[in-house]
């Protein structure tokens, strides 16, 4: 019996153990080597002379931390990562809730509000910079047309927009919300499907017999399907959250990271291909890593259990 | 109480339908925007950029013409692009459905040592920034030559790919009646026999999402490509060369929408065809919770 018990204990490893090989070459040894690069003087050119055993310096570290713009780029990244998670869970619930019920062409209408989740990255912000055009954008053109607005609004290279509202005078941060807003788009499909899954399988006469009662859509929606979901929806939470945090893509194509959309993300690559400090590099992103960790044990220790219960 | 119940109700039965259609244009339309004004002459969108809609006897297949055809011949190259895409994501695809198949039946159905740790592992993968692997990864490619080669970004994309395979697979494979391996163990089955003849057969539609979202993923990817291919044009994807050509002011924007559609398309029809299969595989587990 312990041999059959070994035998099984040797093939699961065995099973297992190209994907651990993978992912301990490209990406633990890698992790490794950043927290390595972080605390030695690299650039790129003397690369060939940094080993496991150089000098090591918290040199770089000082470099990120007091460097100019790091706390603000730091603040736009929690901004941009609480805009957007909050955003496309908002959107994606009020997508679940709306498509749940039978209705015609119901499928494809579900498939199709996935597009811009599954569609590559570069062309989704290629179509938005174009609608978004101050020269040729359509947004633009009907702002003018029919909203009567006196000028191009450049969405994605202004920092601040003076708004005037009722007699208030506000600036809006306006290319950070609009990368929110992008953000917040693209991926609304994501919680969509996870939150469309879970309302599915809410049992059905559950919510018949609150209806038999009298009860209001939004109470059903407060009372039933809303503790029905809160794990899902602290799920999201959680990994929206992640992903944003580390997105670098999205902002860079929309604006190269410019008009106060800097994320950190953003600051590495810079670091990486503009100066090849790549130590530097490696400590911001070790900084943003380590960000991370924190917030998420911020929000597993004083804000997921309020959801669970 | 019952009054309250109708005015909402009433209320929600005009919403909804609002609220579908306004999802559905926003959604819809940038594609739409972005096949409109691909077939358009450029000095046709600059004249009137608010115009959507331009008689089928105006539209322009020049653009299409200009993305796809190479660059010595006055294009933009895009087939090459568009092979080197397919190249890599095919290749990511078929790598991460050999390491990953058996490393999901490991995790689903063999209980051995540090098989708890395995899934700490591969969540923490998540955690991690991908700019932060994308250092050392740099650093060694470029130690290596490897830097602008389409195998390194392959090796790359597995490597993202297949915490997700694992996930997607073993979910599936522990909903297989284990009864039936011990069946064809009876039947003298060894364990790969059993795997390759009984598992795989059964875990086909699992497969298959897996494989076209793995594809999806290598094929949209940008990061990546951005870094370690960027210094040689014959090497770029189509992701890639989008983005390179978009900060030029020489190549005219309906070209790249041209090229945008070219970019897109494949996944759409992916998309489609496996619509279902793609969101119960991805959504698997969702409904616990």
């Amino acid at each position: 019996m312990k041999s059959l018990r070994q035998q099984e204990n040797r093939a699961g490893l065995a099973y297992l153990s190209p994907t651990l090989i993978v992912v301990l070459v490209v990406v633990v040894v890698p992790i490794l080597w950043t927290i390595m690069l972080a605390f030695q003087r690299i650039r790129l050119i003397n690369l060939r002379r940094a080993g496991v055993f150089g000098e090591y310096t918290l040199a770089n570290l000082e470099t990120v931390l007091t460097s100019p713009g790091f706390w603000s780029s730091l603040w736009t990244t929690v901004v941009y990562t609480v805009g957007s998670t909050f955003g496309s869970i908002a959107i994606g619930l009020v997508a679940a809730l709306a498509l749940r019920g039978r209705f015609r062409g119901r499928t494809l209408v579900r498939a199709s509000i996935l597009l811009p989740y599954v569609a590559p990255v570069v062309a989704m912000t290629f179509v938005w910079t174009v609608l978004l055009s101050p020269q040729f954008g359509l947004v633009n053109d009907w702002g003018a047309r029919f909203l009567g607005w006196d000028r191009p609004i450049a969405f994605l290279s202004q920092r601040e927009y003076a708004l005037d509202l009722l007699g208030w005078h506000v600036e809006i941060p306006l290319a950070l919300l609009t990368v929110i807003a992008f953000e917040s788009w693209r991926y609304f499909p994501f919680a969509f499907l996870f939150l469309l899954a879970r309302l599915q399988a809410v049992p059905a006469d559950l919510e018949e017999a609150a209806r038999v009662d009298g009860a209001a859509p939004t109470q059903i929606f407060r009372h039933i399907l809303l503790p029905q979901l809160s794990a899902v929806i602290a799920l999201l939470c959680v990994l929206r959250f992640i992903m944003t945090f580390n997105k670098f893509d999205d902002v860079y194509l929309l604006t190269g990271g410019g008009a106060g959309t800097e994320v950190v993300s953003i600051r590495v690559y810079e670091f990486l291909t503009a100066r090849f400090d790549v130590g530097a590099a490696a400590a911001q992103a070790l900084v943003l890593a380590a960000g991370l960790v924190v917030l998420l044990i911020i929000y597993l220790r004083f804000f997921a259990p309020k959801v669970e219960e | 109480m019952r009054d309250r119940a109708t005015v909402e109700a009433r209320i929600l039965g005009v919403l909804r339908p609002i609220v579908i259609i306004v999802l559905l244009v926003a959604t819809l339309f940038p594609f739409l925007y972005m096949l409109l004004l691909s077939i358009r002459p450029i000095e046709q969108l600059l004249q009137d950029p608010g115009q959507l809609w331009i008689a089928p006897a105006e539209w322009t297949t020049s653009t299409y013409r200009e993305v796809l055809t190479s660059v010595e011949d006055g294009g933009q190259g895009f087939l090459k692009f568009l092979a080197n895409s397919g190249m890599v994501s095919i290749a990511a695809m078929g790598l991460t459905l050999l390491v990953s198949i058996p490393g999901a039946y490991a995790v689903s159905r063999l209980r051995f040592t540090g098989r708890r740790q395995v899934h700490f592992l591969f969540l923490s993968v998540y955690l991690f920034p991908s700019i932060l692997l994308a250092i050392p990864l740099f650093v060694l490619f470029t130690r290596l030559g490897l830097r602008g080669s389409l195998g390194g970004l392959t090796l790359v994309y597995i490597a993202q790919t297949v915490p997700v395979s694992i996930y997607m697979l073993r979910n599936y494979l522990s909903t297989i009646p284990e009864s039936l391996e011990e069946a064809a163990a009876v039947d003298g089955y060894s364990r790969l026999q059993t795997l390759r003849k009984i598992v795989l057969p059964l875990a086909a539609p699992a497969v298959m999402a897996n494989a076209l979202y793995v594809f999806m993923i290598a094929w949209n990817e940008f990061l990546f490509a951005l870094l370690f291919l960027v210094e040689d044009r014959a090497d770029w994807t189509v992701s890639l060369g989008l983005a390179q050509l978009s900060g030029g002011i020489e190549v005219s924007k309906t070209v790249l929408m041209a090229g945008s559609v070219v970019l897109t398309l494949p996944i759409v029809i992916l998309f489609f065809a496996a619509e279902r299969l793609l969101t119960e595989g991805l959504t698997a587990g969702a409904e616990k919770g």
